[in-house]
């Protein structure tokens, strides 16, 4: 087996960001939402203030690793709740067919024409912002991809001898599509999973910058940016680390997405001539 | 093909209305209406008597089937309804907006695929390489740098720094106020569209009919150019036009942040406001938007590729 440079990468870079969100009480210099001090406002980056301080006079470093835990989260959980629902849709359509399946292809079709940003940007209205309307507007609206390669992929599956013998012996329709077809699926999800994170994370950043995520005061990347514009004449370096951190993030879920897809994946794998 | 694209556009229909049912749904569900959303920002106290009358006006004390029932019959006649806010015409308010947005995006996908493209033909031609792995990390970054922050960066350096460009604005509409936001909306189209023209390109590069080409005796450049491209193109354009949704939801952001007068800034001001006709408008304006281009890439697919028929 070669080795396999964007796996170790992205592997290393997504270490980084969970250990500085998971260490954040240690590594971090100062409280990253009560240590506001007006008399360090705006100060470059320097030994004191590693990445400098914000407008309020907060420490960028600290509050940079507080908001790993942020995105991380919303990254995580939302694409959790997006597999679950497009695993669950996709298989029992294409196990049971019929009536429902046409319903489940309907609705996988809804969602695809309306971009999901828009969206979860349309939910975020109606939902006070926060962590858990984060969680809930990211987490319901971008299952379709997931749901059409489950079904694709457990229709496939279902004529096989395994997933007969298994009819046969009387198992329940649930135990056969999670025991004898998710596990010959899973492949191809965890990637796309894995994938999604990353633009799950990407979208927490751009409704947080919208004023639309995460509020101030409390750390998120994309809020912090949002405030940054304001000081980007007098102190640019505001904006470069939480964005720096947003793209690292994202940068390693792709990597880590593209390396698995390799290994688990290996149908899909980009050709070498 | 005039068929097709009649039956196309049907089928279109269906979809347009269940969006407006979904969006419709979504938005009687908030708690609260644009009335008593006006008290919101603590400085402005609206009367129960003044809110009940607002409420009355707007029709939003009727229940939720004839709400929509009326909602759908204004939709027939193109009729969006009215802005809560400015009191104008939902379809005169995104009119406005359609012609910048549309020039963003346009402007958007056009510098995605001028470098992109090449860049993913360059990078098949030797796969391996060393610009192929340069051409290949540089796809991956672009698809994970944020929108905004490349936004605030070039802001930064080209209009702030160098002086070239306008900071932000639509200004008199003239090119030089498009260039950075443009430039910030199409670098993840375009590191997509390297990837997947280098995709397509290896893909096609292995096919008999080019093997066919060269045993008689086609140069490298006709190869490239009249089997290898057309092709490949037909997968490049089905890609760009997927990617036209997620640039016109990437727009909100780009847009925002350039205080760019389009379709995305309207939508976001609208949500932040409450004026929900104007939300469900601007919604539906980029459904509709995204069905159509991808109803004219497919047909323009079938005028590239004679193989793709439509019956």
């Amino acid at each position: 087996m070669k080795f396999r440079s964007n796996l170790w990468i992205g592997g290393a870079l997504i270490a980084v960001v969970v250990a500085g969100g998971a260490l954040a009480p240690w590594l971090a210099h100062t409280d990253p939402v009560m240590d506001a001090n007006l008399m360090n406002a705006e100060m470059p980056p320097g030994s004191e203030f590693w990445f400098g301080t914000d407008a309020q006079g907060r420490d960028i470093y600290s509050r940079v690793l507080y908001g790993a835990r942020v995105s991380l989260t919303v990254g995580i959980v939302s694409q959790l709740i997006n597999t679950f629902i497009g695993v669950c849709l996709g298989m029992s359509a294409a196990y049971w067919g019929g009536w429902w399946d046409d319903l489940v292809s309907g609705l996988t079709n809804l969602m695809l024409a309306i971009p999901s940003l828009i969206f979860a940007l349309a939910i975020m209205a109606i939902l006070t912002p926060g962590l858990t309307s984060l969680l809930i507007a990211l987490g319901l609206t971008n299952w379709s991809f997931t749901c059409r390669l489950s079904r694709a992929a457990t229709l496939s599956i279902k004529e096989q001898g395994y997933v007969e013998a298994a009819r046969s012996l009387g198992y329940t329709d649930t135990r056969i599509m999670f025991r004898q077809v998710l596990p010959n699926i899973a492949g191809p999800i965890i990637v796309i999973g894995t994938l999604g994170i990353g633009g799950a994370v990407l979208a927490e950043a751009s409704l947080s910058f919208l004023g639309l995520g995460i509020r101030p005061p409390f750390p998120s990347w994309g809020s912090m940016l949002s405030d940054a514009r304001d000081q980007i004449t007098t102190a640019p370096w505001i904006s470069i680390f939480p964005g720096l951190a947003i793209f690292m993030t994202v940068l390693g879920l792709n990597l880590l997405g593209d390396g698995l897809r390799d290994v688990l994946d290996p149908h899909s794998q980009t050709r070498k001539a | 093909m005039l068929p097709y694209i009649a039956r196309r556009l049907l089928q279109m229909v269906p979809i347009l209305l269940a969006v407006a049912a979904l969006i419709f749904l979504l938005f009687s569900v908030i708690p609260g209406t644009f009335a008593s959303s006006m008290g919101d920002d603590g400085r402005t106290v609206v009367d129960a008597q003044v809110m009940e009358r607002m409420n009355q006006e707007l029709g939003l004390n009727d229940p939720l089937p004839i709400r929509f029932g009326k909602y759908v019959a204004q939709l027939a006649t193109f009729d969006l309804g009215t802005s809560f806010r400015s009191r104008q015409p939902v379809s005169q308010v995104i009119a406005d907006r359609l012609w910048p947005s549309f020039q963003l995006a346009m402007a958007a996908m056009l510098f995605a695929m001028v470098i992109g493209v090449p860049l993913g033909f360059a990078a098949a031609i030797k796969p391996g390489s060393l610009f192929d792995s340069v051409a290949i990390m540089l796809a991956v970054s672009g698809l994970s740098l944020p929108k905004f922050w490349l936004g605030l960066l070039l802001m930064y350096l080209f209009a702030l720094k160098l002086g070239w460009f306008p900071s932000f604005g639509y200004g008199d509409g003239s090119l030089r106020y498009l260039v950075l936001p443009a430039v910030a909306l199409g670098v993840s189209p375009l590191a997509l569209l390297a990837r997947t023209s280098r995709a397509a390109v290896l893909e096609v590069l292995h096919a008999d009919f080019i093997r066919t080409a060269r045993a008689k005796g086609a140069g490298n450049i006709r190869v490239m150019r009249w089997h290898v491209a057309r092709n490949a193109f037909v997968i490049i354009l089905t890609t760009l036009g997927l990617q036209f949704g997620s640039i016109l939801g990437q727009a909100v952001v780009v847009e925002k942040l350039f205080s760019w007068p389009g379709l995305g800034s309207l939508l976001v001001d609208s949500v932040t406001l409450r004026d929900i006709p104007v939300v469900q408008g601007c919604i539906l304006t980029i459904v509709l938007l995204f069905l159509v281009i991808n109803i004219i890439v497919d047909v323009l697919c079938a005028a590239i590729d004679p193989r793709i028929k439509y019956s």
